[in-house]
């Protein structure tokens, strides 16, 4: 649904965006990871045709960006949420939202079953008639989904939907996307909360002008060497120890009862482990894996490109 | 160019001016002050000293006339000003940027929700003027001198090449400030050139007969023109997205 090959956007001697390749398969939620300055918004931005590319080629819906023909087809393909709601803050949600069914040719009918849908679905309906300006944050953040979708658009791209929103707001936005994922259509999350696309993606891309890794979440965990398997034993006998020694276990350390490790990929590393310590009679209590999980893989690829 | 989008863009900015209080005060209180209170001077004027001869009577009110055209420069100023940088303080123009409109359905859509409020209230207030001045000085010059072709001219030639010389000013502007208040003040820089004229009839340099206010629109067409292409070239999406203050 999207795709970008070598995407590159320069202003004047800056670098924003590096030579970005990427796919977006239809129905996926893709999270676009990195920190302020990454190349973020203006990757979106270049996908919804608001700023032209400096070099490359990206495809959204089959349509090539770049041409003033395709901008408007790939327009009403794409629903935008910015990161700023951009709100007529003077008028009510309904006519926000029936202003821009208006533009996006939504027949008067169409308008008003999906400014009904839209609006129930994010709890606004009741509120339809105030005034913008008088929402909250969250509210806010909600309408401008809202507006995103009423055109019924294939792809959604949300720009930091949730920053700013409290814990709760947070929630009703992340549940109303994986709503919108039942619905099949394609998501393109900008987003440094890594929680929320740990929580919420099939897949995320690192970006720090340049695409730094992309993946599933946990795919990309194991990406930077670092974590490490902490074993519990009821107690650490010498024939323990000796049988560890010998499969040649990265820096095995010895505290207590509890054995520590260096591990890469802990699903096939970490049986054979547990299954010697059985075998010369040790009692496991608990496997713990600690160390990097997607933060930690983020902050290590996004320092080490800085 | 597709007008219907236009004109979508320009009805609901006209939603917003609606509960706007201080969008209405210049679009009030200028035609107001023009239709009304210009009439109530002359007839003060006329009963006290034994009146006006009828040569200054008819000096005076075509000098009164050229505030039609201050006042179509003022009203769309601050129209112009609100509706697109109160967007851009709003940070309600990336929306509408994304959406399937080209940057000439927006702009102009812009420009007409500038200048029919200012049509509307400037052709409302010289019927008013008219015919109050009419009333005023019929006793001196005995027929009633409006309507005729010299303010014709001025309000269906002279006054809408002054108001869009107005707004395309202020699209300019507003690509540069961040409030409104800014952008008004500096839009207001577009009353010089009518101030300018308003002096020159005022000191007999020019006589505001139908062929001078015919050249004075032809020059203020081209320049028209001229601010439309640096307009255009300023209300581009990557120009507002990325170097618009």
């Amino acid at each position: 649904m999207i795709d970008t090959e070598g995407l590159t956007k320069k202003f004047g001697n800056l670098i924003a965006v590096d030579k970005l390749t990427l796919h977006v398969d239809a129905g996926e939620i893709f999270g676009f990871l990195g920190p302020n300055g990454a190349g973020k918004t203006t990757t979106i931005r270049m996908l919804c045709c608001l700023i032209s590319k400096t070099s490359g080629t990206a495809t959204i819906g089959g349509y090539e960006i770049g041409n003033k023909e395709n901008s408007l087809k790939i327009r009403k393909l794409i629903g935008l949420v910015p990161d700023n709601v951009g709100l007529s803050e003077h008028l009510s949600a309904y006519d926000n939202l029936n202003f821009f069914g208006k533009i996006y040719d939504c027949t008067e009918a169409q308008r008003k079953d999906s400014i009904k849908r839209v609006l129930e679905m994010l709890g606004l309906w009741e509120k339809r008639h105030v005034l913008a300006g008088t929402y909250s944050k969250g509210m806010k953040q909600k309408l401008a989904i809202a507006r995103a979708l009423i055109h019924d658009p294939q792809i959604l791209i949300l720009d930091e939907p949730t920053a700013n929103l409290d814990p709760e707001a947070s929630k009703t936005v992340r549940d109303f996307i994986l709503q919108l994922k039942g619905e099949k259509k394609t998501i393109f999350l900008n987003t440094h909360n890594l929680d929320e696309a740990q929580r919420i993606c099939d897949r995320v891309g690192i970006m720090n002008t340049k695409l730094r890794a992309i993946g599933k979440p946990q795919d990309l965990e194991p990406m930077a060497s670092g974590r490490k398997t902490v074993i519990a034993l009821e107690q650490v006998t010498d024939d323990v120890v000796k049988a560890l020694k010998k499969i040649a276990l990265k820096n095995l350390t010895v505290e207590g009862n509890t054995l520590t490790f260096d591990v890469f990929d802990p699903d096939k590393e970490n049986w054979p482990v547990v299954e010697t310590i059985v075998q010369v009679g040790g009692h496991v209590r608990t496997v713990n894996v600690v160390g990097l999980d997607l933060e930690d893989t983020y902050l290590k690829l996004v320092r080490s490109s800085a | 160019m597709r007008f219907s989008k236009a004109w979508l863009v320009a009805t609901r900015d006209f939603k917003v001016f609606s509960k706007q209080k201080n969008i209405w005060y210049p679009i009030i209180v200028f035609p107001v002050v023009i239709s009304v209170l210009f009439p109530v001077v002359l007839n003060f004027s006329l009963s006290r000293n034994g009146g006006i001869p009828a040569a200054v009577l008819l000096e005076l009110m075509n000098s009164f006339s050229l505030f039609f055209i201050i006042g179509a420069a003022f009203i769309p100023l601050s129209i112009a000003s609100y509706s697109i940088v109160g967007e851009k303080v709003e940070k309600s123009l990336e929306p509408l940027l994304a959406a399937p409109l080209t940057d000439g359905e927006i702009l102009l859509g812009k420009a007409l929700s500038a200048l029919l409020p200012t049509l509307v209230a400037m052709y409302a207030a010289s019927v008013v003027f008219m015919f109050g001045m009419d009333q005023m000085s019929f006793a001196t010059l005995g027929y009633y001198y409006y309507p005729n072709w010299t303010i014709g001219t001025l309000l269906l030639v002279l006054l809408p090449v002054a108001a869009v010389l107005s707004i395309m000013f202020s699209i300019i502007v507003s690509s540069k400030v961040n409030d409104v208040r800014s952008a008004t003040s500096f839009g207001a820089l577009v009353f010089f050139p009518f101030l300018g004229i308003y002096l020159a009839s005022m000191t007999h340099i020019i006589t505001l007969d139908i062929t001078t206010l015919l050249i004075i629109a032809g020059i203020i067409f081209v320049v028209d023109v001229a601010l439309f292409f640096v307009s255009t070239a300023t209300f581009r999406r990557e120009e507002i997205l990325t170097k618009w203050k």
